[in-house]
């Protein structure tokens, strides 16, 4: 039993000098056999393990993952949750995620700082104005939240923004999710990692995936760096590295991984008090609590599983964050990393059964997998748990690609990409 | 970031390329007579290689010519540089 964090419990440690926290997940060698296995210890796995044991009584699972949890794609992207997507099934996943959210600190008793500070997406020319008025019509016939704001309106809510006519991209107006903002990316791992190993969960890291054992079209198990694990269920959220297992399984998917960048300048005063995306001309910013700028650049052209990326995308979001923030000339960037995302052709993601038994894949988020992780990992759960997909996922199932039925979220939804 | 050495116009910075994707997909010969597996295979379905990957690239700032590169993903280095209707090189 894990001992609650409270207020008192911060004071008690104090005393102590914070020497005697209890540990937060245990770090045990895999078991020989499993009921269920996830591949991939980030937000998406780990939330995924916690439901399968909290909503679907699976106590006897492993979430594998190569290096150490949250320490790919989680602890990489610029936080940013919201749930403004132009579909019916779209809004009906991220606002499922929405909703989880909400209360997910009391339900995990771990602060993962979700602040609703709005997200607000800017439109530089008449097609946005008309995509972006059409989005907001179709996010309040759903039931979320989003408002159309003109160009006084905008500059009202965020001051800092040069909403002068005379730019290259003016700022002809935006939307904005008042329910939408951003957590704190390491927390929401950190969390779920705890809440999933006090139902017992084993999260074994250092523990690469080397291959994938089938009996025909049934899996076996898996081979990994810490030997053999048998098991009937593998559900896979390897983000970038996806096609790397799905080629394991002999399995193809629609992917392409591409290196997405992101920056954080020097920690300054708080200035900017929302999220502020402007697909355009590609920039995003926001700032976190320890007061950095945090800026998401746009994926390169090519294939590459190099978290890095080329410095040209980051010059032009650069260009375009002074443009619309003059008051950001003078920030001084500290750091910058790339992160590997796997995109899919309609730009909505795969959470799926597939045509092996007992193997699952989560995948295909691309550049926009962080607000969808409560949701993602509740939904994924369900699917692998009744070998059936839950009413809000089943759309999101492989075989669009074949049939055609494709959610088609290219720019439609604000995707920034 | 890597520099790209196009067989028209010699060695360039990667920014004046654009990626083409996946190399070697043929058109179908007979697109009537595909099923909708065979269409999704053709039109969605990728290898996403992590090693040595056969593509495509177009010197969209140069030459605008089109050919073949292969480029091992994992680390970015390009192993062989192609013209389009050459067959890949063993490697």
């Amino acid at each position: 039993m894990k001992n609650k964090y409270s207020i008192f419990s911060l004071i008690k440690n104090a005393f102590s000098n914070h020497e005697n926290w209890q540990r937060a997940w245990r770090d045990p060698e895999p078991k020989k056999e499993y009921d269920a296995v996830i591949v991939g210890g980030g937000g998406h796995g780990l939330a995924t393990a916690y439901y399968l044991a909290k909503k679907h009584n699976l106590a006897n699972i492993a979430v594998v993952e190569k290096g150490w949890i949250g320490g790919g794609n989680t602890g990489r992207n610029t936080t940013i949750i919201r749930s403004n997507y132009l579909w019916d099934a779209s809004a009906g996943l991220y606002d499922h995620a929405l909703k989880i959210w909400e209360g997910l600190s009391q339900e995990l008793n771990y602060n993962v700082m979700f602040s609703q500070r709005g997200v607000m997406n800017l439109a530089h020319n008449l097609q946005d104005v008309r995509d972006l008025k059409r989005r907001t019509h179709a996010n309040r016939l759903n039931g979320i939240d989003a408002v159309w704001l003109e160009t006084d309106e905008v500059k009202k809510f965020c001051p800092i923004i040069n909403t002068s006519q005379d730019i290259r991209y003016p700022v002809l107006g935006g939307t904005l999710q008042k329910r939408a903002g951003t957590a704190r990316h390491d927390a929401v791992a950190w969390g779920y990692a705890r809440g999933a190993d006090e139902m017992g969960v084993d999260i074994i890291q250092n523990c690469e995936v080397k291959g994938i054992k089938r009996n025909g079209d049934t899996v076996e198990g898996l081979e990994t760096t810490k030997g053999f694990i048998k098991t009937k269920k593998i559900g896979v959220v390897a983000a970038g590295h996806s096609s790397v297992i799905a080629n394991m399984a002999g399995l193809k998917l629609p992917l392409e991984s591409k290196p997405l960048q992101a920056l954080v300048s020097e920690p300054v005063k708080p200035i900017i008090n929302t999220v502020v995306m402007s697909n355009a001309v590609h920039a995003y910013v926001s700032q976190s609590d320890k007061g950095e700028l945090v800026i998401g650049a746009g994926t390169d052209s090519y294939v590459s599983y190099t978290q890095k990326g080329s410095f040209n995308i980051v010059e032009e979001t650069l260009k375009a964050i002074l443009e619309l923030y003059p008051i950001f000339s003078r920030m001084k960037m500290l750091r910058q990393w790339g992160g590997i995302v796997d995109i899919c052709p309609d730009a909505s993601p795969i959470i799926s059964k597939t045509s092996i038994k007992g193997l699952y894949f989560n995948c295909g988020w691309g550049t926009g997998g962080f607000k969808a992780t409560p949701g993602s990992g509740d939904l994924f759960a369900h699917t692998i748990a009744n070998d059936e997909p839950h009413k809000l996922n089943a759309a999101f199932n492989i075989n669009r690609f074949v049939s055609g039925d494709l959610v088609d979220e290219h720019g439609a939804a604000a995707v920034a990409h | 970031m890597f520099l790209i050495n196009c067989p028209y116009c010699g060695e360039r910075d990667q920014s004046e390329f654009v990626s083409g994707g996946e190399a070697h997909i043929a058109r179908p010969k007979q697109p009537t007579e595909l099923n909708d597996d065979q269409w999704a295979e053709y039109l969605f379905m990728r290898k996403n290689i992590k090693g040595i990957q056969f593509e495509r690239w177009n010197h969209a700032h140069g030459c605008r010519k089109w050919f073949n590169v292969a480029r091992d993903t994992s680390n970015d280095k390009i192993e062989k540089i192609y013209k389009m209707g050459e067959q890949p090189p063993k490697l």
